[in-house]
């Protein structure tokens, strides 16, 4: 891990230059985000699963590698533990404003994923979760934390080791001369290898060949573009990971991630005891977006209430899915705290 | 062949036509099917890459172990050239990146080969720091003065009064003096040398493969396309007999001392040689002392954990 000191993400770094000396990993504070995200995708090509943790301001120092991780597919955790923006904002303060940002920050065409736990467990199980999809579709993977549930104190069971799924990088059994860095050879990105392999691998940032040489040329962008894309894209609805309830008789459906999804609970529970048939979407997985699953539930439910910690982005996913078949609602929130589940309530009850 | 070649038959044991199809010893050490090189007639990059392929020769390092990352810009090319394991990054970004490799594999030995704008301007913040860490790095600059792969802009090499593209009336912004920089941040090894002095600046290169520790070697080469050319100091022949006439050559110069102002003499040399623990023998010592048995030493096992 390469880290640099930012509210509220700062704790996790502490806790892991605690802890790592006696685990045989590595832990450097580097002089900046900057540093600190190059730092990790040099980890990776020298052999290690790597992470960086960070918040707003230290995202968006962190965008143009986001890029140069998408192009050179180098796998990569980066978790922001999102506060109140823009720039610095709330430092201590929550807010789930950076989705759109971790999607779409960096410059050119390119897919990522997010995942957005809403407890202390789900930080455990979702990060092994997104250390897996990083080494499976060697893609950014964005662990998108905030605030309240950075700084919340639960209950937390660990398995035992064994009983953690963990997938390992796929090493390349290819003799040197004959591996092909950017060469698929099954799954749906290429084996990778690590510098001293002996392999004399060229990693560039400009748009390369499948032997990472540059080729600047309009073919070889459609080319290299359509695998980046692809491999996220062609994959949308075996990444979507949702959890879902009373969705089976939902006129309503609340579509929530994180720590937002805490406070919909009590608003949904409510709103049924009144009578409003009403269920909730919880997106465990946020990029990409589950647009299949919208679309379904577009088909046959009223309307969406979409709550988030920001002033509406999320929302414009839901919109574009749902394609004006049912009414889509915001419950807007410019950060700070989390909604009042009053809030929420009033809008399903509004669309009922 | 001529009849010359004949006439010393009886000595010579070479066979004409292996002459005729022998190679460069360089260029087993690039990517051929990268070549041509995008870099400009007279321009000195390609000069402190020949010095540098003589050093690796000569260092006798085991080349799957040594590792290049290169910035962008035109020495941020270097990378692609070398038939090493090499990783062309961001702009300015190159030492992160590398730290980040060495840190992860630690037996490699990497190099960090970039140019002036790269490493001191957008670069610069990462450059102090893995100096003062003494980030176990190798770091090549290529000091052209200028910013040669976006047309001429001024750097933070720029000389005083010397003109160019966003100076167009000269350049009233004081230089760094990089190996005082270095210096001064604690790098083991700084040396300086021109393109005219390739001796010099490969034994320097094979020094620097050899040392252990943040080591920094600027390498004085000339822009013929935009530098000289907007200040009138004629080809890249014109620039050598500059750094021929112009050079004085002082081991051992006090850093403070070596600043360049516009076509000045140019104190060259070894500057800076000496020994102190790298980032990573710090913190294995540091733990080892903390934790007792029960720290395990960080790439001890030859690198891999």
């Amino acid at each position: 891990m390469a880290g640099y000191p930012i509210t509220p993400s700062t704790e996790i770094v502490e806790r892991f230059a605690h802890r790592i000396p006696l685990l045989g990993g590595m832990f450097i504070q580097m002089e900046d985000e900057i540093a600190s995200s190059i730092a990790i995708l040099g980890g990776a090509w020298g052999g290690k699963k790597v992470m960086t943790v960070t918040s707003g301001p230290g995202l968006s120092l962190m965008m143009e590698h986001i890029g140069y991780a998408a192009i050179t597919e180098t796998p990569c955790v980066i978790v922001d533990v999102q506060r109140g923006g823009p720039s610095t904002g709330l430092p201590t303060l929550p807010a789930q404003a950076d989705m759109m940002q971790v999607k779409w920050g960096s410059h050119g065409d390119y897919e990522i994923i997010a995942l957005s736990p809403n407890s202390p467990q789900e930080c455990f199980d979702l990060m092994i979760k997104a250390f897996n999809l990083a080494e499976i579709y060697r893609v950014p993977v964005f662990f998108m934390m905030d605030e309240v549930v950075g700084h919340m104190t639960e209950r937390v069971v660990i398995p035992e080791a064994d009983a953690i799924e963990v997938v390992e990088r796929r090493w390349s059994k290819k003799p040197p001369g004959q591996y092909k860095p950017y060469e698929l050879n099954g799954g749906v990105s290429p084996e990778m290898v690590k510098a001293g392999d002996g392999h004399r691998i060229h990693i560039t940032g400009l748009t390369h060949d499948e032997r990472g040489y540059p080729a600047m040329n309009p073919p070889t962008q459609k080319k290299m573009m359509a695998r980046l894309l692809g491999k996220i894209r062609d994959n949308r609805d075996q990444l979507t990971d949702v959890r879902t309830e009373h969705l089976e008789d939902a006129e309503v459906v609340v579509v929530s991630f994180g720590i937002t999804s805490r406070v919909a609970g009590p608003a949904i529970e409510e709103a049924r005891r009144s009578g409003v048939k009403v269920g909730h979407l919880r997106l465990i997985v946020t990029w990409p977006f589950p647009v299949t699953l919208i679309q379904q539930l577009a088909q046959r439910v009223k309307a969406f209430v979409v709550p988030e910690l920001n002033m509406g982005q999320m929302v414009l996913e839901v919109e574009r899915a749902v394609c004006g078949k049912a009414k889509v609602v915001l419950v807007p929130h410019p950060g700070g705290t989390v909604h009042e589940p009053q809030e929420i309530l009033e809008k399903i009850m509004e669309v009922a | 062949m001529s009849d010359e070649c004949g006439s010393c038959a009886d000595t010579c044991d070479a066979q004409p036509s292996t002459l005729i199809e022998m190679q460069n010893p360089v260029m087993s050490y690039l990517r051929q099917d990268r070549i041509p090189h995008i870099w400009c007639p007279g321009c000195g990059i390609g000069t402190t890459l020949n010095c540098f392929v003589r050093a690796l020769e000569e260092s006798k390092l085991d080349l799957d172990q040594v590792a290049i990352v290169s910035g962008i810009g035109c020495t941020g090319r270097v990378a692609g050239y070398l038939n090493l394991d090499s990783f062309h990054t961001t702009h300015g970004r190159p030492i992160p990146f590398a730290t980040g490799l060495k840190l992860a594999n630690p037996k490699l030995k990497v190099v960090v080969y970039s140019g002036d704008g790269d490493l001191s301007a957008i670069g610069g913040n990462h450059l102090i720091h893995a100096a003062r860490r003494n980030m176990d790095l190798m770091v090549v600059c290529v000091n052209n003065f200028t910013y040669g792969m976006t047309g001429g802009q001024v750097a933070p090499t720029t000389p005083l009064g010397a003109t160019v593209t966003t100076m167009p009336f000269g350049n009233f912004e004081p230089p760094f003096n990089l190996p005082f920089l270095a210096d001064a941040c604690g790098a083991v090894y700084v040396a300086r040398w021109t393109i005219f002095h390739v001796k010099q600046l490969a034994r320097a290169m094979k020094e620097g493969l050899t040392r252990k520790g943040f080591v920094f070697i600027e390498a004085l080469a000339p822009c013929p396309t935009l530098y000289s050319r907007r200040n009138k100091l004629g080809d890249g022949v014109d620039q050598l007999k500059y750094y021929k006439e112009a050079s004085i050559i002082k081991n051992g110069c006090d850093t403070k001392e070596v600043g360049i102002s516009f076509q000045s003499q140019l104190i060259v040399g070894k500057f800076v040689d000496r020994e102190r623990p790298t980032w990573l023998d710090a913190m294995n010592t540091h733990y080892t002392g903390h934790f007792g048995d029960k720290y395990q030493t960080y790439g001890g096992d030859n690198g891999q954990m």
